[in-house]
């Protein structure tokens, strides 16, 4: 267990699903840890202020514990399959999150950079659309779930051989 | 016996978080537990007859043909919408 969060830790994979927020600082450093890879790769997502055209004032995110880590396992196991890489972090949070609050870190480190741009956006593509997490936005009239787009779809599926 | 598990908008459809059933032959596979949870009332049967909805046994992503054994895990939710 890493501090605090529903943490698992296989070798060079760290997979956190948690309600307090990370330090992309924190999280760079593990990955930079390995002298061997040249390239490192993050991405993190936010609440952003609208959504379909609509003002969002926060965001909650439920998710289904036990199979959001499975799923996430096998999505890293499959881009390790896919590209040499050396470390790989993907932390989501859970619960209500504010206006600007990161939601989503995902990290890749590779002896070469193509290999990392390549499985941090594979990751992020497959985790849209095959992890178990759903938001649920609210603005100051109202509340509702947001709905799957066509599009995360259509980036997860280019990814098909 | 079966734990059913319901996710989201699902979730808050059916006001029902988890339910429990016997094992049988009207939960054989998940399409038929389906159905079974749909011949409950008005709403469960509007709730499973989304075409958006999707099914998981044992914490994997399923087709509705996915068998189901005692002692299984199934969950029903909508698709998607992490990252």
């Amino acid at each position: 267990m890493s501090a605090g969060g529903d943490g698992r830790q296989h070798g060079q994979d760290l997979i956190r699903v948690q309600q307090q927020d990370f330090s992309v600082a924190d999280e760079y450093a593990r990955l930079a840890g390995d002298a061997a890879d040249g390239a490192l790769v993050t991405f993190v997502g936010k609440v952003r202020d609208f959504n379909d055209g609509r003002t969002v004032t926060s965001l909650s995110l439920e998710h289904y514990p036990g199979m959001t880590e499975g799923v996430l396992e096998r999505l890293v196991a499959q881009a390790r399959a896919r590209w040499p890489l050396g470390r790989v972090t993907v932390i989501h949070r859970v619960g209500t999150l504010a206006l600007g609050e990161q939601i989503v870190f995902i990290g890749v480190s590779s002896a070469h950079r193509q290999a990392a741009f390549s499985a941090c956006e594979y990751l992020i593509d497959f985790l849209k659309t095959q992890a178990p997490f759903w938001k649920l936005e609210a603005d100051n009239h109202e509340r509702r779930w947001v709905e799957a787009r066509d599009r995360d779809q259509d980036a997860a599926g280019r990814w098909q051989e | 016996m079966i734990k059913v598990l319901f996710f989201a908008q699902v979730r808050e459809l059916l006001d029902t978080p988890s339910l429990t059933l016997a094992a049988g032959q009207d939960t054989r596979n998940a399409g038929a537990l389906r159905a079974t949870l749909a011949a409950r009332d008005e709403l469960w049967a509007r709730v499973m007859a989304s075409e958006r909805l999707l099914v998981a046994v044992n914490q994997t992503l399923s087709d509705w043909d996915a068998e189901i054994r005692d002692g299984d895990e199934v969950a029903f939710f909508p698709p998607m919408t992490g990252g």
